[in-house]
């Protein structure tokens, strides 16, 4: 069982899955990082993507790689939207009740959905979703490479935007000390308008560089979410290294644990990671403090 | 005995009901919205009162549920030990929890979340564990009797989660008005300054967690012996994690009478749904999601947090009334 011509392969498809819930975790330690909340609408949102990526392709033959364009922005925009005109002034300024929102919100997608599409699950067909490259001692899936290397892409991008751009820096700024960003004159409400846009969009890449190879039903994101969950809470709540540490290992862990004790028993491994980091150290492994 | 006389004032206009009410259509929802109404009061001990908001009571419901039958099918234990049974097995695993959880200091969003995962890990250990029944679930054989907690009569199984809901009222008012819910409220207030004044925070909100745990466990139990029936989407479902959250939440949240007032209001909504469009699926918590969002942003302390606003506003307004605060508009 310990051979390296399979433990290698385990581990290379455990890495390349693990940089899909990465960017599904960037999305939510960004907005934990600023809102200090947990958006309980996140897999919901990837659910909508995965829909709405499906529907580009059916409808419009879009190509799911050609659609992140379109996707990106029009799910920024509906992050955005969501913060700044419901969740925003629903909650009060409650930290409580904006986690009640966003549950609320995610019940009202998730069923929406469930109402409009059934829980028929559905694939599309591209021509690239079973080509592979020959490493010689492996294959590697082509989607899989596509979406490890967007992933490092999107991170670098938001990298940049949080270091080097205006908005950025207001970002930081508000994560750091919502006061006094108040009283230097950035708008809080934008900003958080704005980090949930970025989540949001970071939902809808993923989505697109998911459905090549998987499939969209109403309820598809929970699964995404939870082990996202996970992820930011082993790589430390806010911390976008963390996310991406967090993310390889878990993607890792779950291959490996797929070999060796099939496939229902590795979710349990899983929550039982997330279980065990967050009464031992809730602050995860790059986290300063709970 | 004055703040207990709204309770029976309430009991005794619900208990005449089935004396009126002949439908059982009628019956039945009335039962399932008492159900939920019991899982939400248990929710709203810990949520309302200790502010600790647990997005995974289900865990609690749905251990309820699977002892009380699988103590009968499996053991043989008569049905009402097995529903003392699902009880205390529903309050210890609310007080391990509470225990693991408070002492490592998770609040907030990490407690919302920890509680989310652990209702799901249970489901899915009952989705392939033998003894649940796995995938095919556990079914309670027909056997009607007052030995076996089963009867014809909607009206039998009306009055004994009206007995249970009655009893959750009680506790709720006695909590409310005694040492430890003093100490709960300051909790749920303002946890560190509540522990500078000598409040042991994590006890509390432990005992919290196992009263809390025990009332919704007993919804799960009623669940068991009213549908005769389990399986782990039913017992560990997000839908009634959901449900016992919604409740008092819509109602009002840390009130003895919210979750009761929230439950008859959102299962009504439910069902007027439902006769409106038909059973399409998921349109019935579209609905809720709705609600749950609107009530936050509208009427955060619920419908009776509302409707005391209101009665307050109204009372200024009157000219000789007396000068008070007004500060929910």
């Amino acid at each position: 069982m310990l051979s390296p011509a399979i433990l290698i392969p385990a581990i290379i498809n455990g890495l390349l899955i693990g940089a899909i819930y990465a960017l599904i975790a960037l999305g939510l330690t960004l907005i934990y990082g600023v809102l200090h909340i947990i958006n309980f609408a996140h897999g919901a949102l990837l659910s909508a993507a995965l829909f709405a990526a499906f529907f580009a392709f059916r409808l419009l033959g879009l190509d799911p790689y050609v659609s992140v364009f379109l996707l990106a922005p029009a799910f920024f925009t509906l992050g955005y939207v969501l913060q700044r005109f419901i969740i925003g002034p629903a909650s009060h300024g409650d930290d409580r009740n904006m986690l009640l929102v966003t549950l609320g919100l995610a019940v009202i997608i998730e069923n929406a959905l469930l109402y409009a599409f059934r829980a028929d699950t559905r694939t599309i067909d591209v021509p690239y979703a079973f080509q592979t490259i020959n490493l010689g001692f492996t294959f590697l899936a082509v989607p899989r490479v596509v979406g490890f290397c967007a992933v490092f892409a999107v991170a670098f991008a938001l990298w940049v935007i949080m270091t080097f751009t205006d908005t950025g820096r207001a970002i930081r700024a508000v994560a750091k000390e919502k006061l006094g960003a108040q009283l230097a004159g950035i708008d809080v409400a934008h900003v958080y308008a704005v980090t949930f846009g970025l989540g949001t969009a970071c939902v809808a890449i993923a989505a697109c560089l998911l459905i090549p190879t998987y499939y969209v039903n109403p309820r598809v994101g929970d699964a995404f979410v939870l082990v996202a969950f996970t992820i930011v809470v082993l790589g430390g709540m806010g911390s976008v290294p963390g996310a991406l540490v967090g993310a390889l290992l878990i993607g890792v862990a779950e291959s490996l644990s797929g070999l060796f004790l099939g496939e229902s028993l590795g979710q349990i491994g899983i929550f039982l990671i997330f279980i065990v980091v967050l009464l031992v150290r809730p602050s995860g492994l790059f986290g300063a403090r709970a | 005995m004055r703040p207990f006389l709204p309770i029976a004032a309430v009991l005794a206009v619900l208990a005449a009901v089935p004396f009126v009410v002949h439908s059982n259509t009628t019956l039945n929802f009335l039962v399932v919205a008492l159900m939920i109404a019991l899982a939400g009061q248990g929710w709203n001990i810990l949520g309302g009162y200790g502010g600790q908001y647990s997005f995974g009571h289900a865990a609690f419901f749905g251990t309820g549920t699977y002892v009380t039958a699988i103590l009968q099918v499996r053991y043989g234990v008569n049905a009402w030990f097995g529903f003392v049974g699902g009880i205390v097995a529903g309050a210890a695993l609310g007080g391990a929890l509470g225990a693991l959880v408070f002492r490592s200091g998770l609040r907030g969003s990490y407690f919302a979340l920890v509680t989310l995962a652990f209702a799901e890990v249970l489901r899915i250990i009952a989705s392939v564990a033998p003894i649940t029944g796995a995938g095919v679930g556990t079914l309670i054989k027909l056997d009607l009797g007052i030995r076996t907690f089963q009867f014809q009569s909607r009206a039998a199984f009306y009055w004994i989660i009206l007995a249970l809901v009655g009893v959750s009222l009680v506790l709720a008012q006695l909590i409310e008005r005694s040492r430890f819910g003093a100490w709960l409220i300051a909790v749920r207030e303002n946890e560190d300054a509540a522990k500078a004044l000598g409040v042991d925070a994590s006890t509390v909100k432990t005992v919290a967690m196992v009263i809390s745990a025990a009332i919704t466990a007993a919804a799960g139990c009623f669940y068991a012996q009213y549908f005769l029936f389990v399986d782990s989407g039913i017992a560990y479902g997000t839908w009634i994690s959901i449900e016992a959250l919604l409740t008092p939440i819509i109602g009002g949240v840390g009130t003895v009478f919210g979750p009761l007032l929230g439950a008859l209001v959102v299962k009504t909504l439910g069902e007027a749904a439902k006769l409106l469009t038909g059973d399409a699926p998921g349109l019935d918590l579209i609905i809720y999601g709705t609600v749950l969002v609107l009530v936050i942003w509208i009427m955060p302390r619920g419908l009776i947090g509302g409707l005391a606003s209101a009665r307050k506003l109204m009372r200024r307004e009157a000219p000789a009334a007396p000068t008070g605060e007004v500060r929910h508009g």
